[in-house]
């Protein structure tokens, strides 16, 4: 019991429960939460819940079991917080929250200064609505991104397909960042803090890189 | 013999579903495959209704669940075909009554029984949703030539993708070739272009639909309809034959529709 004690630590928040995991094989913690809950099923019972998996790397078949075995206990899993990126992608595309109403003091205080972080997420795949991404890096998207898809990027935004979603680059107030795409058609653009709609195209589809020009976002085809 | 469970499901509610359920198990049944439909919108019941089998109900799907019935108590069989059932939905519980889990073993059991179980999805993307595709071998998206329904969509193949389950399969319902000509409707090569996943039939627009609808007798008993005639066509590619899309007038879209598959 002490054992399993260690693993799971239950504390109550203002939007519901935080469960934070500890370190062991996914099987074991998952066997040990569920029995955790089965002992006190009225307590879970009805909970909005928040998961912490710590440095656990889940894929969505995981993921997507361990939501099921809680909804069938009546807990509302609604947001899984992790430290690994596929964690966070899987829960992503699960359509769960990854951060809760405070930002973990960790979060804030590693923003990196802005345009420090030469990283990028690279996506071999399309976006499709209701996909959300966030990277405090570079983004870059083998694919289309489909209206209702979103990108939030500290860094630069790179499309290798049409781009008809949301995006903001620069996020974090790099106003050197910028977006680029073989058809720049988003819903809205943002650039650090100027958001701004596409216009009726004029000219024919092109590739095109928008970016911030003396505070205006201003779209121009793309010559190498 | 072991079934193949199909859900047709659309993220946005009113596309067709429930008439695309029903009429490709009546398709597919008056081939003579053994089919049994599963109507899994707990609380807003539509599939007894359309397949006017409604006066016939004793027991449904969370009494199977729930143990209080056995499941073979639950298929309502469908007269006028020798082997198509219904599973109906519970009306006065919500979507709460049933967990993935259950349709699961639900289903397990089901295809020991027959050639193809078919699943009516509700709308949303929610409990409802995520009961109707647990089991599905295969998974139907549905949706109308309109930009509401294409956006609802795309955001459901997103989820069925990430659940890593394989790649849903597409029906255009409701396509009005009148309006899409006039550039007043989307076309298919519009839809397709966002969705990008395999078509696996077109439905033409078609007033005896709604007709049959009300009447509990689904249009395709009457094959003298083009949608019927659509939903045949469908059964058929599920059946595996390669079935060319319907010549629907307008000459632009047939020749685009020679160069797809």
């Amino acid at each position: 019991m002490s054992k399993a004690a260690s693993l799971i630590d239950i504390k109550g928040i203002r939007d519901g429960l935080l469960v934070k995991l500890g370190d062991a094989p996914w099987p074991d913690l998952q066997v040990a939460f569920i029995n955790a809950i089965d002992e006190r099923q009225a307590f879970f019972k009805g909970a909005r819940l928040a998961l912490d998996v710590g440095s656990q790397v889940l894929r969505v078949a995981e993921l997507a079991a361990l939501r099921e075995l809680l909804s069938e206990r009546g807990i509302f899993l609604w947001a899984v917080l992790s430290e690994s990126s596929v964690s966070e992608q899987t829960a992503q595309n699960l359509g769960l929250a990854t951060r809760i109403s405070k930002p973990r003091p960790e979060a804030a205080r590693s923003t990196p200064e802005a345009g420090a972080d030469k990283t990028a997420l690279w996506l071999a795949h399309t976006l499709r609505s209701g996909a959300r991404v966030e990277f405090p890096g570079h983004v870059v998207v083998m694919g289309d991104v489909n209206p209702g898809a979103e990108i939030v990027a500290g860094g630069s935004i790179v499309v290798w397909g049409r781009l008809r979603g949301v995006v903001h680059a620069g996020a974090q107030g790099e106003a050197s960042a910028v977006v680029c795409a073989l058809e720049l058609s988003p819903t809205q653009l943002r650039i650090a803090s100027e958001i701004a709609v596409s216009p009726k195209r004029k000219s024919k589809i092109q590739p095109e890189i928008a970016r911030l020009q003396d505070g205006v976002l201003v779209a121009e085809p793309w010559q190498a | 013999m072991t079934a193949k469970v199909v859900t047709v499901t659309s993220g946005k509610g009113g596309v067709g579903k429930t008439t695309a359920v029903a009429n490709i198990g009546v398709a597919l049944a008056a081939k003579g495959q053994k089919v049994v439909c599963v109507d899994s919108d707990i609380g807003l019941r539509n599939l007894d209704v359309v397949m006017g089998l409604e006066n016939r109900i004793v027991y449904d799907l969370v009494d199977v669940i729930e143990g209080r019935c056995r499941l073979r108590q639950a298929m309502i069989h469908d007269k006028r075909l020798p082997e198509l059932y219904l599973i109906p939905a519970a009306q006065t519980r919500d979507k709460s009554a049933v967990s993935p889990s259950d349709m699961v073993r639900l289903c397990d059991e089901l295809r020991l029984e027959c050639d193809w179980v078919l699943i009516d999805s509700p709308a949303g993307i929610e409990r409802g949703f995520r009961n109707a595709i647990a089991a599905a071998d295969k998974i139907i998206v549905m949706t109308n030539p309109e930009i509401s329904a294409v956006r609802d969509a795309d955001r459901v193949i997103g989820l069925v993708e990430a659940e890593e389950k394989s790649s849903p399969e597409l029906i255009l319902n409701r396509l009005n070739l009148a309006m899409v000509k006039r550039g007043d409707m989307l076309s298919v090569d519009d839809v397709l272009d966002l969705l990008a996943i395999k078509l696996l039939g077109i439905i033409p627009e078609d007033e005896s639909v709604i007709v049959a609808s009300n009447r509990g007798t689904p249009i395709t008993l009457n094959s003298k309809s083009k949608a019927g005639q659509a939903f045949h066509n469908i059964a058929r590619r599920l059946l595996g034959e390669e079935v060319p899309f319907l010549e629907l007038e307008a000459q632009g879209l047939w020749q685009r529709l020679l160069g797809r598959k």
